[in-house]
């Protein structure tokens, strides 16, 4: 369990991100560049990266190739700012460096590249291979530890990518090895590129397909952080199977007219709507702080 | 003559030559690198045996993984293995595997820098009777071409064993070109084995080369053939094997052509973006010569005897000889200018 205190630090530092992530965007609009990026996928899962990054993972920043680190593995490197913003908060590197995100020379590639941040797991762009590679690992960690091993895989995905045969591969090969040390979370934000996912390639029922794959399904609403560390919580508890936590969230959270429209999942903000949506987070950002 | 300083086999001209696939080279050098390493991983898409993946995985069934028919998991499994400190192989035929599974090659193991050796068995047009469709004759152009990717195709079983090996302490990523078809064995354990280095294995007895044919894979075999029955004809001739086409042996390459300014260079592959485009690439830039390439030219193979598809697509011995004298026919017009 949660306490009050930690939501409400928790809903604070996610917040953070969130501003972290328009800012970080808006810096891609220079003299020599256009806005680019992506920008419904991050604000949709940033509690998510919050809860892992600031309560869930076994990790280190100042020793980010420590041995007995959790192994985070993003499958849908496009929402990459979410990713950039929450390492740095947690210490992986200046927060003033988001404002290089898509720069020449920079760390923060378009979709991240471990050559320039040798603390990721992986390099990721194209979609759909993400879970295979984490299912490696976590066959990798049962030939050397067994069963009961202490680290665990975290897959983080889209529904989007769930389009892409490499996922189900990936889905088929987790379940056969039942591999307990292997957990999925699926950001279930109903859009893709171009329209609604149900109007592009219909995924329902989605949470049925993983069961008949022989994975534990927990389905949880993504905003909910007590909700989500106890799926997470249950998900350890899970011996026979890998575990999927299909995670309903809101893409564009935290800024009313990006909010569920998918027309925001592959474009960046301009200054005028950047800093629209910059004051609407600090407003939140203040009434998370005045409530009780 | 052969090369006496690499102990070739001596019984290779001969009726009684023994026989065996490079596939089985591997198969015996996956075992021993198994027994060698416990990193060593194998990963398999439901062809195990033939692959000759069978006796890693029949020694160390907790090392070996089999996907099943999923050529795009068999590959990115491996990545993440190799990114929890694993050496893996993963085999499957060439045709699937670099056939089907390219971009996930190129995004988790090249661009990503994980270590991954992809085993692509049943290259080429030796296939023979299942045809066009598993005859994969472009696998070479599309792993050369990606950064941080090394490209080996060994002439024979006893150097595919050899290369394997190697392979499990090389840095990058790799790919290994095998066959299905059984072909001479022309080395032996005694012959030396660099990866990156090519070998001269046919000289002449006295003086320089008129033609130098460079050969990758077990078509050396034929090239060797050739380089003999030349001989006797009064030409000249070195052949090198370039089974590392990747790193490739730009010294090798650019001394042969310096010495004979005359280059043939034979593979089981297309002509475009193979073997021999590698060594134009590298003759162009440094010392250009006139170069004929043996190779399939432009088109899909079909069924067939292996024998019969080498001579039909003009790879076979009589073929080599002809594009021998074509070169020197152009290299002897150029001296006339």
């Amino acid at each position: 369990m949660l306490s009050d205190e930690k939501i409400k630090e928790l809903e604070l530092k996610a917040n953070d991100i969130r501003i972290s992530i328009i800012e970080s965007l808006l810096s891609t609009a220079t003299d020599k560049y256009v806005a680019s990026g992506h920008t419904g996928g991050p604000l949709g899962m940033a509690d998510i990266f919050t809860l892992l990054f600031f309560h869930v993972l076994k990790h280190d920043p100042k020793n980010p190739t420590w041995e007995e680190r959790d192994r985070v593995i993003l499958s849908n490197g496009h929402i990459c700012p979410v990713y950039y913003a929450t390492m740095a908060h947690a210490g992986y590197m200046p927060i003033k460096e988001l404002k290089t995100l898509r720069h020449f020379g920079s760390r923060l590639q378009g979709h991240p590249h471990r050559e320039y941040m040798p603390w990721l797991e992986t390099s990721s762009g194209p979609l759909g291979s993400g879970l295979s590679q984490s299912v490696g690992m976590a066959i990798s960690e049962q030939i050397d530890l067994g069963k009961n091993t202490s680290r665990y895989i975290y897959c983080l995905m889209s529904d989007g990518e769930l389009n892409e045969g490499n996922s189900w591969e990936g889905v088929m090969l987790a379940g056969k090895y039942k591999l307990r040390n292997l957990i999925a979370i699926v950001d279930r934000n109903n859009i893709q590129i171009e329209g609604n996912t149900e109007d592009i390639m219909p995924l329902e029922p989605l949470a049925d397909k993983w069961r008949a794959f022989n994975w534990h399904v927990i389905e949880v609403g993504g905003h909910d952080f007590q909700a989500l560390n106890e799926a997470l919580e249950e998900a350890k508890a899970i011996y026979e199977k890998p575990t999927v936590i299909i995670a309903h969230t809101i893409p564009g959270k935290g800024v009313s007219f990006m909010e569920r429209d998918y027309t925001w999942h592959g474009h960046a903000p301009n200054k005028e709507e950047g800093a629209k949506a910059l004051n609407e987070l600090r407003e939140i950002g203040e009434r998370i702080k005045l409530a009780n | 003559m052969l090369n006496p300083q690499l102990k070739l086999n001596p019984k290779i001209f001969s009726e009684d030559c023994e026989l065996a696939p490079t596939r089985k080279g591997f198969g015996e050098g996956l075992l021993k690198a198994g027994e060698e390493n416990k990193q060593v991983v194998g990963l398999c898409a439901d062809l195990t045996e033939s692959t000759q993946m069978h006796k890693f995985a029949d020694k160390f069934p907790e090392r070996f993984v089999q996907v099943g028919v999923a050529e795009q998991n068999l590959v990115t499994v491996a990545s993440g293995m190799a990114t929890m400190g694993k050496i893996p192989f993963c085999s499957s035929y060439a045709m699937f595997s670099p056939g089907r599974n390219w971009e996930q090659i190129r995004t988790t193991i090249t661009y990503n820098d994980r270590k991954v050796v992809i085993v692509g068995s049943h290259a080429g047009i030796s296939v023979g009777p299942d045809g066009g469709t598993h005859q994969a004759l472009e696998d070479i152009a599309l792993m050369r071409v990606l950064p941080n990717m090394d490209v080996v195709s060994p002439c024979d079983s006893v150097e595919a064993k050899k290369a394997t090996l190697a392979l499990v302490k090389t840095k990058a990523p790799a790919y290994l070109r095998l066959a299905r078809e059984k072909t001479p064995v022309i080395t032996t354990e005694e012959t030396p084995y660099e990866h990156g280095k090519a070998q001269v294995y046919w000289l002449p007895d006295v003086g320089l080369a008129d033609v130098g044919i460079i050969v990758t894979g077990a078509l050396t075999y034929n090239a060797l053939l050739s380089a003999k029955e030349l001989e006797s004809e009064g030409i000249k001739t070195k052949v090198l094997n370039l089974s590392s086409i990747k790193p490739i042996d730009r010294d090798a390459i650019i001394a042969l052509a310096k010495e004979t300014h005359a280059i043939v260079t034979v593979e089981e592959h297309q002509t475009a973006g193979g073997m021999g485009s590698a060594v134009a690439e590298v003759l162009a830039e440094n010392f250009p010569v006139p170069i004929e390439f043996i190779g399939v030219k432009d088109q899909f193979g079909q069924s067939g005897a292996p024998s019969e598809l080498i001579e039909h697509y003009g790879m076979g011995k009589d073929s080599i000889k002809e594009a021998v004298k074509t070169c020197l026919r152009r290299q002897e017009a150029l001296d006339r200018k």
